[in-house]
């Protein structure tokens, strides 16, 4: 079935749908990342965006139930070059095609996603829509640009969890008090901004107690939980439009523990009193090199984020920048120098990328040890 | 942190002749290798057999020997030449083996030369068949079941233990010459004869077949700072039983989950680290069961391998040039990435395309070798094709390999019987 892909400056790309009739409008990005399609496309960080993968084909090793980042598909719609109906993977329990139709996302094949990724990288992330329902790139155009964008959104209510729960070895449990597991050493507050199940199991798998709260939950409610540590999910959107949190985050800072990962590093930043910005295409793959400045050592990171902390922005004497992106020197993590907080703007808990990062995980528990 | 002052001339190694599973990949690689050390100032002294190669040429090393690549001669470049490094890693598995045997026969102690990115215990670590099971092991990866022989009386009792079919691989060999897969005694005995004649230790190892797994390779950098970063991944198309040099393969690896891939990847992580190769480039093989995807470690070469230049090719990250920096003491990321230029070499490259290997064979000019393919490589060279696609990149390769196939169902005279085995 054909597909258009329209953007807002006008350009047009022709494909074939693999997923059935269908339309979606979304920011356009593209991820670098060779391996982890279902990882990507069950990442809650991808509300409102159409996600363009630049490895050629997709599709090969299938599905299953255990790559799953979160219960749902988030991304608008996935575009990629070569969609591989046959599969070979051990795990695989079903084909890419299916799991997405099933879930009415849009998936279009035969994109030229090189010419989609390098125009990308020239202007910008743009707003864009794909259809293949209406095939007439003046509309198509039109409704792109109708399309609000995600500068200033809050996108994270449309992911966080509606009521709280807590994690088990077999996945999420319902309810209150921690009631995943009782054996962990360490509570662990999660505020979820659209997190990744791969954060549960990491702390899950490190003696901890996992309670998700929503991302509206006061700071007089999670401190009454009486955790041991907060941690700030990863989540979609503009850290700088979502109410709340903020001063949320403010309120808890000092007070027990703060770990925070991509939105959540950067709801901190806010909270330290700096700013954010929009970068020009972000960084959205499993191969980012960035430097831990007190170690001097070198880690691959994975990374799906558009918004950065501006770190002129901060008072030096409170932040301390550890980490870089040694692509282009932009901010990927921070400690603060009085209270016990730090953040990354990648993701160390990975799922899909290197698990060069892992460290990060124990260095909060010690935290905690130590509080 | 800067590169090492202490060295002023290095030697290098090359490949000697062309040979079936060692033709010019190595002197690609130490091309790249002598011209990076040179970039930075270092003398370097070369020695090589084979005057049809580039690395030979006058304007490459600084001094060139066309000598026989033999612990004696290379003896006698050390005592003339007063080397102060020697950089065993780039001229393949003949390099590696020489700069074993004058090691041992005490030339570098006695001379003072330092061997680069590799020392002799590395080498005899990765290579040693027991040494390396023992390494895996103490890292909690899994090898094949396997035995060791010296001589022919103690095959009966490994048989007894491994099961049939067997893969006979005897140690420091190049391209796995002298082994195959047995599958009663006759061939076996056959199979440990030659190999106990070839094998420079007179070392074989039988193993437990594997054949069907799928079968892959990672391209491993590392740096003396430890900053490990994976250049490549490759998947052979051909699975095991079939000798990589003769797989067609593909590039990155197609048929891994994230998850299998980042097992594969700390895998390899832990290799590097426990062989201790300290800089440089190593290339690790696995083998994957399909039916339930266990994992097992077949090899890691310590040293710049045949598939580093597939692997440069197709990602564009010279690997060879920058084992050479880091051997010196660059870190990764003070090396500029050739790709980007604006970026440092501090990372895993990610492709938007397929690459594609297809081996080429002249069994028609070897009558007496016997034309199907086994665990010992058999091709004389190789096409390499990138596409956007597998199939473009399948079909350009095909069509590279100048035998008259216009590709894949695209020969009228191709027909499925061709396919069906003799």
């Amino acid at each position: 079935m054909k597909a258009l892909v329209a953007l807002e400056d006008g350009r047009i790309f022709a494909g074939r749908s693999f997923t059935g009739a269908g339309e979606a409008t979304g920011e356009i990005v593209f991820n670098t990342g060779m391996t982890g399609y279902q990882e990507i496309l069950t990442d809650p960080s991808y509300k409102g965006q159409i996600v363009t993968m630049t490895c050629p084909l997709i599709g090969n090793y299938g599905v299953n139930n255990e790559d799953m980042e979160s219960n749902a598909v988030h991304p608008a719609a996935f575009l990629i070059k070569e969609y591989s109906k046959i599969h070979s993977n051990f795990r695989a329990t079903g084909n890419l095609a299916d799991f997405l139709a099933s879930r009415n996302i849009l998936g279009v094949e035969g994109l030229d996603t090189r010419a989609i990724t390098k125009h990308t990288r020239e202007v910008g992330a743009l707003r864009g829509i794909v259809s293949t329902q209406d095939l007439d790139p003046e509309s198509l155009i039109k409704k792109a640009r109708a399309w609000p964008g995600l500068v200033g959104r809050d996108m994270v209510s449309a992911v966080t969890c509606e009521a709280p729960y807590g994690w088990s070895e077999h996945g999420p449990v319902s309810g209150t008090g921690f009631n995943g597991s009782t054996a962990g050493k360490h509570k662990v507050i999660a505020l979820d901004f659209g997190l990744k199940y791969n954060q549960l199991r990491l702390l899950d798998s490190r003696d901890c107690q996992v309670q998700v709260v929503p991302a509206q939950t006061s700071a007089a409610d999670i401190m009454a939980m009486r955790p041991d540590g907060i941690f700030l999910t990863n989540g979609p959107g503009d850290p700088a439009g979502i109410p709340g949190v903020v001063e949320t985050v403010r309120r808890l800072l000092g007070k027990k523990p703060i770990f925070g990962i991509c939105l959540g590093h950067q709801i901190l930043g806010l909270a330290y009193g700096g700013s954010t910005y929009k970068l020009k295409f972000g960084h959205r793959g499993s191969n980012q090199p960035v430097k831990d400045l007190t170690t001097g050592k070198v880690e691959i990171t994975a990374q799906n984020h558009g918004f950065c902390v501006d770190f002129k922005s901060l008072n030096p004497d409170e932040v301390e920048l550890t980490h870089i992106n040694l692509n282009d020197d932009s901010v990927e993590g921070m400690r603060h120098k009085k209270y016990p907080a730090f953040s990354v703007q990648y993701h160390p808990e990975n799922a899909p990328g290197p698990h060069d990062s892992l460290y990060l995980f124990d260095r909060f528990i010690e935290m905690m040890a130590k509080n | 942190m800067p590169k090492r002052e202490d060295i002023k001339k290095i030697l290098i190694i090359g490949s000697g002749p062309i040979i079936i599973s060692q033709a010019c990949e190595f002197d690609y690689s130490g091309t790249q290798a002598v011209k990076a050390l040179k970039e930075e100032g270092y003398e370097v002294v070369l020695i090589n057999s084979n005057p049809a190669t580039i690395m030979t040429d006058p304007e490459i090393a600084d001094k060139t020997y066309i000598e026989p690549i033999t612990p004696d001669i290379l003896a006698k470049v050390i005592a003339r030449e007063r080397p102060d490094a020697l950089l065993p890693t780039l001229g393949g598995q003949t390099g590696l083996n020489v700069a074993l045997q004058v090691a041992e026969m005490g030339i570098l102690e006695k001379f003072g030369v330092e061997m680069l990115a590799a020392d002799v215990d590395i080498i005899k670590k990765a290579e040693g068949r027991e040494s390396f099971r023992q390494a895996m092991y103490n890292i909690g990866l899994k090898v094949p079941e396997s035995a060791i022989i010296h001589e022919m009386d103690q095959v009966s009792a490994a048989v007894t233990r491994i099961g049939f079919p067997i893969i006979v691989r005897p140690s420091f060999t190049l391209g796995g010459t002298g082994g195959g897969v047995a599958y009663n005694s006759r061939e076996l005995n056959e199979l440990c004869k030659t190999g106990l004649d070839l094998s420079l230790n007179s070392e074989v190892m039988l193993e437990r077949s594997l054949l069907g797994w799928k079968e892959y390779e990672l391209e491993v950098m590392r740096d003396k700072n430890d900053n490990v970063v994976i250049i490549c991944s490759i998947e052979n198309f051909d699975a095991m039983g079939v000798h990589t040099g003769d797989s067609i393969t593909i590039a990155p690896a197609q048929t891994l989950t994230d998850r299998e891939y980042q097992v594969m990847r700390d895998a390899s992580l832990a290799i590097i680290r426990e062989i201790g190769v300290e800089t440089g480039g190593s290339n690790v093989q696995f083998a994957v069961n399909p039916a339930d995807g266990e994992l097992m470690v077949i090899e890691m070469n310590p040293r710049v391998s045949r598939s580093s230049a597939l692997a440069s090719k197709a990602t564009g990250f010279p690997i060879a040039k920058i084992a050479a920096k880091l051997a010196v003491g660059y870190t990764l990321d003070e090396i500029r990435n050739d790709i980007t230029k604006e970026t440092y070499a501090s990372f895993e490259p990610s492709i938007d395309y397929c690459v594609v290997k297809i081996p080429r064979w002249t069994f028609e000019k070897f009558p007496e070798a016997k034309d199907y393919l086994t665990t010992s490589m058999k091709s004389v060279g190789e096409t390499m094709a990138i596409g956007r696609t597998f199939k473009e990149a399948f079909q350009k390769g095909l069509r590279s390999l100048e035998i008259g196939c216009a590709g894949f169902g695209a020969d009228k005279k191709f027909s499925h019987r061709d396919m069906e085995l003799g």
